[in-house]
């Protein structure tokens, strides 16, 4: 003879609930809570859709934060609110597993509204279970965002007013109206019909998760009869009579059939994948000291490139930087900073040198690029003693008080005459350093021009021609 | 010394380099200045790697999908400045309590309240000290460098796996901005799963992750682990770089920007004939105890400086033993020492111990 079990304890729960210290045999919810009948629920439709090994449930802050104790199911408890954003993290990570938010009305209404929104919004392929009992159970019994108008709690004493808390939260027809998520639907756990509504509800919550369609969610109206301070029985009677007119039960969006199952990408790391993508690139330098000699820096090399925004400054930088880099000179390059960008210069400090640099903040400067008027009346005091200055005289008066070293240098003019685009002048003053300062190898400076503007052919050409002019420029004043 | 792979970097790149040759799978970020070029440098790399990069709707969100992340069992990385990361505190202390692997990156601004975008180090006490609510703390890593910004985020995820725990890899403003030539680190190995992630297959299916303790002798039991884990940090984790400290009379404590600065001042104070070291704490938890204690036996006195109001000084003061003057010179909103301002203020020291 068959022995045939018509009630028992569904699968997805524990026999014996080992995760909760002391008490292993009960559950800690009170008599009449909504959360048994929607936990029954959950663990029959896990383990009926098959879905338990892969299903992570996410206990909330609230009445359900010990969820984990019941459920034979791996299981996060989370910070208050933080489900939909865990439940993302959960899901991109590894868009194999499933996950269950589980979430009261403060939970999901008031602290993490924007996470649970927001997840709905990107239509995250998870399922929130919102158990909306109109009130924050776990704390005793205050004022929830779906507290009716009227209802008496322990934070709204007199009844909530809606002249100062405002209408109750209409969760579900609020997350309906986004275009990502496909299914919402509002059920209440009262009735045996009601009951076996939400039981549907839920499950095919489960199935469009299972077949990767994105977002569904379900609220279930169901009672709290502790802190209503009313019987099992007029707790169901209140939600119907009561909630129900406010909270309509309807199935809001039902759009799962025209989406098509999400394809994430799997985060899963290639090493050999890395390797080719990050280290075998043209952007990284094989140095043969044998063909690339190191120049003969003494200590640090210090430079100031000033100018106008606008005139390239930082690409000038940008560029000696990397004609050092290209000679396995140590290089930094930093942008003006702070006050110093007050006053009408845009600046950047470059330093190289052969061993490992100090400070790559150029204040007292060897070589300073001056490319404007400001910028030569602030930085040119700051030169050292031996220091030189490479200037655009097209923009600069300059009757050297101090008798440094000094390049004049018609960048400017050059760039627009000559090459055809006054913004090929960075470029000017570029060969004026490579000649001048004679440190780093022609070639490195070309190559850098190349890797700067990668692809742009006729930018490449224009600033090849421009470096060269500006050579010819700086030999010329050299000779003289 | 061998240098492969060299490239030029931003400091801030650097970061994402960095989480990628460590096998990093998820970024989670929210916009803020002046760490912008990490979440830009993960949206561009992340997905052409086949990884996760998502733009979060929060900070508060951001380290909570890093939780879920890590929760899965994958190595996981956000990054933000300042106001940001006092956002993130929560979920740092649940991350920590929960045993969760995290790398968080601190890319310092001026602060506080709303500050502005140049580099301070105010950020040191919320991250160094445990920031969130309760008894936890988090490694912090102080990289100088674009070089290190890449080498010590590799170093963060090891240590965030090794210790199940989260680390901050702290920079300011200027380390995240400026350029400087990197050499790549070959990437790691493959890391399997690990057995406690809720990594959704049966095998995984009898794990659960909280931190919720109500019975107070269990949640006592859980704080006293941690501060066990904490001291094993402490025992075996302590990094710091000596600069000229072995014959030093007054040795400079700092870290992040201003040691490159102090490296320089102590370069030109040696010009002078002056005896300055510097000692660089490349670990601000665990503070470098350790060789603060060594070197306190051999010098006259410490000058510790900071662009924040002191908030390193008190680790300083409380490692050491010895009784020998300890000096403190800040700049603060956004200010950066000079080097002439830093060679002034040791000699000042030097002449304070003269009189």
């Amino acid at each position: 003879m068959t022995k045939k079990i018509l009630f028992g304890k569904p699968k997805g729960f524990f026999d014996v609930y080992d995760r909760r210290p002391g008490i292993k045999d009960s559950t800690h919810y009170c008599p009449g809570c909504g959360h048994g009948i929607l936990h029954k629920l959950i663990a029959e439709a896990v383990v009926d859709l098959g879905m338990q090994d892969d299903t992570i449930f996410i206990c909330p802050v609230g009445c359900s934060v010990f969820g984990y104790y019941y459920f034979d199911m791996a299981s996060i408890s989370v910070p208050h609110g933080r489900a939909p954003a865990v439940a993302t993290g959960l899901v991109r990570a590894n868009p194999d597993c499933h996950v269950i938010s589980y979430q009261g009305d403060g939970d999901l209404g008031a602290i993490g509204f924007n996470e649970f929104i927001q997840a709905a919004n990107r239509g995250e392929n998870i399922a929130v279970f919102f158990v909306n009992n109109g009130v924050y159970g776990m704390t005793g019994g205050q004022l929830a965002p779906t507290t009716l108008p009227g209802q008496k709690t322990l934070t709204s004493p007199y009844g909530r007013s809606v002249e100062t808390e405002g209408y109750p939260l209409k969760v579900s027809e609020m997350v309906a109206a986004l275009d990502s998520p496909v299914y919402v639907e509002r059920v209440a756990l009262t009735s045996p019909k009601n009951i076996r509504a939400g039981r549907q509800a839920l499950r095919k919550a489960l199935t469009y998760m299972k077949e990767k369609k994105g977002f569904s969610m379900v609220e279930f109206l169901v009672g709290c009869p502790v802190n209503l301070k009313k019987s099992t029985k007029d707790t169901d009677e209140w939600i119907e009579n009561s909630v129900i007119p406010y909270f309509p039960l309807k199935c809001f969006k039902d759009i799962a059939a025209e989406r098509k199952p999400k394809q994430s990408a799997v985060g899963i790391y290639d090493k050999l994948k890395v390797k080719n993508s990050l280290l075998e690139t043209e952007k990284i330098h094989p140095f043969d000291e044998s063909k690339v000699p190191v120049p003969a820096i003494e200590g640090e090399l210090r430079i100031k490139c000033a100018g106008f925004g606008g005139q390239g400054i930082l690409s000038l930088g940008m560029l000696i930087a990397e004609a050092g880099h290209l000679q396995n000179l140590k290089a930094s390059w930093l942008p003006s900073y702070g006050p110093e960008m007050r006053g009408g210069t845009a600046n950047c400090s470059v330093v190289l040198s052969r061993e490992s640099i100090g400070s790559p903040i150029v204040k007292e400067s060897d070589v300073l690029i001056a490319m404007n008027q400001p910028s030569i009346d602030r930085f040119s005091a700051d030169l050292s003693g031996e220091g030189l200055l490479i200037y655009d005289s097209v923009n600069i008066k300059f009757d050297n008080p101090l008798k440094r070293k000094a390049y004049a240098i018609d960048a400017s003019l050059i760039a627009k005459d000559t090459i055809g685009d006054v913004r090929c002048a960075n470029s000017v003053m570029l060969g004026a350093f490579c000649e001048i300062v004679a440190a780093i190898g022609e070639k490195s400076f070309i190559n850098s021009i190349y890797n700067n503007f990668q692809g742009k052919e006729k930018v490449i050409e224009m600033n090849l021609r421009a470096f060269e002019e500006g050579r010819k420029s700086a030999r010329k004043l050299m000779q003289s | 010394m061998s240098e492969k792979n060299k490239i030029m970097l931003r400091g801030n790149d650097a970061v994402i380099y960095g989480a990628l040759l460590a096998g990093c799978d998820c970024f989670f970020g929210y916009p803020i200045t002046p760490a912008n070029e990490i979440a830009h440098s993960a949206a561009a790399l992340f997905p052409m790697l086949g990884r996760v990069f998502l733009q979060a709707e929060s900070e508060i969100a951001a380290i909570n999908m890093v939780l879920g992340a890590s929760s899965a069992g994958r190595r996981s990385i956000t990054a933000s400045s300042g106001l940001g990361i006092s956002l993130k505190q929560e979920g740092v202390s649940y991350l920590a309590t929960m045993d969760l692997p995290a790398v968080i990156v601190d890319i310092m601004r001026g602060g506080p309240g709303l500050g502005n975008l140049g580099p301070e180090q105010g950020d040191y006490n919320q991250v160094v000290k445990g920031g969130g609510h309760g008894n936890y703390r988090c490694i912090v890593l102080a990289p100088n460098s674009p070089q290190e910004m890449c080498t010590l985020t590799m170093k963060a995820f090891e240590l965030a796996d090794k210790y199940r725990t989260p680390v901050y890899v702290l920079a300011d403003a200027l380390i995240g901005q400026m350029i400087e030539s990197v050499s790549l680190p070959e990437p790691v190995d493959k890391k399997p799963i690990p057995d406690w992630a809720t990594a959704g297959t049966a095998k995984y299916r009898k794990n659960f992750i909280t931190s919720i303790y109500l019975d107070y002798d269990d949640l006592e039991q859980v704080n006293i682990k941690l501060q066990d884990k904490y001291q094993t940090i402490k025992d075996n984790e302590q990094l710091c770089e000596s600069y000229m400290t072995d014959d030093a009379e007054t040795v400079i404590i700092c870290y992040g920007i201003v040691s490159r600065i102090a490296k320089s001042a102590v370069n030109m104070l040696r010009e002078k004939g002056c005896k300055a070291g510097l000692l660089r704490p490349m670990t601000l938890f665990p503070y470098p105890v350790d060789e603060i204690r060594r070197l306190e036996k051999k010098i006259s006195s410490f000058l510790c400086i900071e662009l924040s109001n002191g908030q390193m000084l008190d680790d300083v003061r409380l490692s050491m033993k010895s009784r020998i003057p300890l000096h403190f010179y800040s700049r603060m909103g956004g200010n950066l020492p000079t080097e002439q301002d830093i060679i002034k203020k040791y000699l000042s020291v030097q002449d304070k111990k003269n009189d």
